[in-house]
């Protein structure tokens, strides 16, 4: 079975996808393959379901989160969003990436958990517009090359989140 | 002794037949076994009427062994031969035991630190694994007697931070025991089974779990029989237990400030005090103040008073470090206070009052606490154990649950990079290719942890395993594809393939903790007192029922889904059902064994084609005739 991530859940592939029907197509197709319907099944088929629980599990990772279902998207037009030959960044994004990194680090220094708070609603609200702006690059206009580097821009804000998620967790203790 | 029921060779049992299958809560300080009867789930009690069974084992001098009340009320007089919280030790070696000063028992030192951990009793050396297995045996009987017949299948719980390690030695015990493991159940998963079907509760709801050694925090998303988890933490090193372990410390303070020329305390009086100090710690839930009084082996009379204030007040520690868990497993979920829908607590620890409040004003909101939070486990397990052996009708169960740590490999300088992130929904697979390193290099070494730190060091070591017999090469030419699988009852497999030149060394890895499978055999055969022939007429036996079940799985799919392959399929797979059918009445385990996979591969084909036609059809609600396939 050679589905894309869109079609094994009976989706169009678009940015702009219906989260409910996902998440609700997602536990159609687990109560069909989880393991656990499976206890009394032969091996053969043990295995199958197995692996097709897992590729619904990755696929609904993928789908569910917008900056992974942008870099999808763009993978299925043959665009690598990020490689390690094409990181190129506009200047003031870089910019801007320096700000919150050092604020991540000042805040850390100062043990300020509230500050980090801060700072994860202040990319959230970056991330919000990042996405709507996708919704008109991919599904209306098409434009993959702009689309690509808002794509890149909205990776990078995860993993800024994501480490200073990190950082909170380790004042947290 | 129930009478057996026996259907005829390759006929499957009658569809409405009640299979005998039970949820087993295998607690730090008390065990439970639970079925589903009549739709309902109920606690199985003893003989005397008690439901809970204390997680206590004791080995006798006529080589007997006592389990449950009678072993717990020889705890003080026979210390080093009665071992309780034996789930504290599971999967762990002797250098991960904090507090064993405190603990009465003779641990087996051992120059290897990796080692798991054994003690010396007067039945000789006995593992966790060993001490867990009684208690299963006891439940198991106590389920027979009670049920009228063998158990098919089991669902026994783990806390959800149990590692792998954890999660093995769990079912090593219960292999050692004789049950038949369907799964391997989160503890607050089943909780949230048990209270969410009782209530009809829908929406994003927090199990709190405080047992007696262990604590869990889940996050689960309800709707309509779904449990999804969204985020697990914890730390399976606390619980109940410390709280009698602060009792006990605080209160031999008082000793020695009273005491002149205080002596160290032996087995028996530490065992006496720290009894006293659990039954002190259960009075002070209702009452103000608890009086601690007997008299030690040296004479000392010991007489104190602990007011709840003073309790609270050195306890306060132990109920903080629950709070930075649940923290965490709210933000791996993403969500805010206002999103949680309720608060159930489970776990005997979570009657202590100050236990509740500080849940309390963490969510701001009054915990739910409708469920006996002793049960609630067993009960959910068990609703579990009757949807996978087939009983329940509806078929509208499902657990979607989540490892509960990353899982990563070693690289240059001792870093960890992580393969598969924690709260990664179950099962999942995640494949990392490697390289070589220089030109001919024909082996590699990789290393498996499990753990959030940064560092190898600081992350629990999973396996260590060597990957031989890759063709040499020019260094960086080779391309081994490592494959990490998560199962859903959160173990770890590993596979490992060389993919150029066609080569593929395959290997399969076991991690390297666990018992092997000779000590397995050994440890069961020292407990039945058995010779190889009853080895070989165990794996015969096996075998058979193996086969049994293959043969009635894939003779239901044929009866069902026969349109969906060729004439020419078909026939060869009734063809290989046949000689399984036939070889199954010969004595020989092996031939049985190669029969049953030759059928599974001969069906290869056929298990594809009907997961792709259940899954349209999911998809669509449509009638499979309805669709061009």
């Amino acid at each position: 079975m050679s589905l894309n991530y869109f079609e094994l859940f009976g989706l169009n592939p678009i940015f702009n996808i219906e989260l409910a029907t996902l998440e609700s197509n997602f536990r159609k197709i687990q109560s069909e393959s989880h393991p656990d319907r499976f206890l009394t099944a032969s091996a053969t088929e043990k295995l199958s379901a197995m692996q097709l629980a897992t590729l619904a599990n990755e696929a609904y990772q993928c789908l569910k989160n917008p900056a992974n279902r942008a870099k999808y998207l763009l993978e299925l037009q043959g665009i690598t969003a990020i490689s390690e030959t094409n990181t190129a960044m506009p200047m003031d994004f870089l910019m801007q990436q320096m700000e919150w990194r050092e604020a991540t680090e000042d805040a850390v220094s100062a043990k300020d958990v509230d500050a980090l708070d801060n700072l994860l609603a202040e990319i959230r609200v970056e991330a919000k517009s990042l996405q709507e702006n996708l919704v008109s690059l991919l599904d209306v206009k098409k434009d993959y090359a702009t689309a690509t580097d808002a794509t890149r821009k909205l990776i990078f804000m995860e993993k800024v989140s994501e480490d200073i998620n990190r950082a909170i967790e380790q004042l947290d203790i | 002794m129930a009478l057996l029921q026996i259907s005829e060779p390759g006929m499957s049992a009658a569809p409405h037949q009640h299979k005998l299958a039970v949820g087993i809560d295998l607690g730090t300080t008390n065990s439970l076994v639970a079925t589903v009867k009549s739709g309902m789930a109920t606690v199985l009690q003893d003989e005397h009427g008690h439901a809970l069974l204390p997680s206590v084992v004791r080995y006798m001098p006529e080589g007997e062994v006592v389990v449950g009340h009678d072993a717990q009320a020889q705890q003080s007089a026979d210390p080093v031969n009665t071992i309780a919280s034996a789930k504290r030790f599971m999967g762990r070696s002797l250098k991960d035991i904090a507090d064993r000063a405190h603990i009465p028992y003779n641990f087996v030192d051992s120059s290897d630190s990796t080692k798991l951990l054994q003690i010396q009793t007067r039945a000789g050396l006995k593992t966790p694994v060993e001490i867990s297995a009684e208690i299963l045996k006891t439940l198991k009987a106590r389920a027979e007697k009670s049920l009228g017949g063998d158990l098919m299948g089991v669902v026994i719980t783990v806390p959800a931070y149990f590692d792998d390690a954890q999660r093995q030695a769990t079912k090593d015990a219960a292999r050692l025991a004789g049950l038949n493991v369907l799964r391997l159940l989160n503890e607050p998963t089943a909780a949230a089974v048990a209270y969410g079907l009782d209530n009809a509760a829908e929406g994003t709801f927090v199990i709190y779990d405080l047992g007696g050694g262990t604590f869990d925090v889940s996050i689960l998303k309800l709707t309509k029989g779904v449990f999804e988890v969204l985020a697990t933490n914890g730390d399976s090193a606390l619980g109940g237990d410390d709280f009698d372990h602060r009792i006990y410390c605080w209160v031999l303070d008082r000793i020695r400030e009273t005491t002149n020329n205080f002596s160290p305390l032996n087995e028996n009086d530490t065992r006496l005090l720290l009894t006293k100090a659990r039954q002190a710690k259960e009075w002070l839930t209702d009452n103000h103040e608890a009086q601690i009084v007997c008299r030690l082996s040296t004479g000392t009379l010991v007489d104190i008073t602990i007011s709840a204030t003073q309790f609270v007040e050195f306890t306060q520690q132990l109920v903080i470090k629950t709070l930075a868990p649940t923290r965490k497993a709210m933000r791996d979920a993403g969500l805010t206070l206002e999103d949680i829908e309720g608060v159930v607590l489970v776990g005997g620890a979570t009657r202590m009052p100050q236990v509740r409040h500080a849940v309390e004003e963490y969510f701001k909101q009054t915990p739910l606490t409708n469920l006996d939070p002793d049960k609630v486990v067993a009960l959910g397990a068990a609703i579990q154990a009757n949807a996978l052996i087939g009983n329940r009708s509806e078929d509208d169960l499902l657990l979607l649950d989540v490892t509960p740590l990353s899982l990563g490999l070693e690289t240059m300088g001792g870093l960890v990079e992580r393969i598969i992130p924690r709260n990664s929904t179950l099962p999942i697979a995640r494949a990392q290719d490697f390289t070589t390193y220089k030109d001919g290099q024909t082996a590699m070494s990789i290393q498996v942890v499990q753990g959030e730190r940064e560092l190898v060091a600081d992350c629990r070591s999973l396996a260590r395993f060597e990957l031989r017999g890759i063709p040499p090469m020019a260094a960086g030419a080779a391309r081994i594809r490592v494959t990490f699988q998560v199962d859903a009852d959160g173990l770890l497999s590993v596979s490992a393939r060389e993919q150029t030149n066609g080569v593929e060394a395959h290997v399969v890895v076991k991690p390297s903790y666990g018992l092997s499978e000779d000590e397995i055999t050994r440890m069961l055969k020292s407990s039945f007192g058995s010779a190889e022939a009853d080895k070989k007429a165990r794996m015969l036996a096996e075998a058979r029922v193996s086969a049994g079940a293959i043969i009635n799985s894939v003779t239901l799919a044929l009866n069902a889904d026969s349109h969906l392959i060729s004439d020419n399929e078909k026939q060869t797979i009734e063809t290989e059902i046949q000689n399984l059918q036939t070889v199954s009445q010969a004595e020989d385990a092996d031939a049985i064994n190669k029969a049953v996979d030759a059928l599974n591969h001969a069906t290869e084909a056929f298990a594809a084609a009907r997961m792709n036609a259940s899954v349209s059809h999911a998809l669509s609600g449509k009638n499979l005739d309805s669709i061009n396939l």
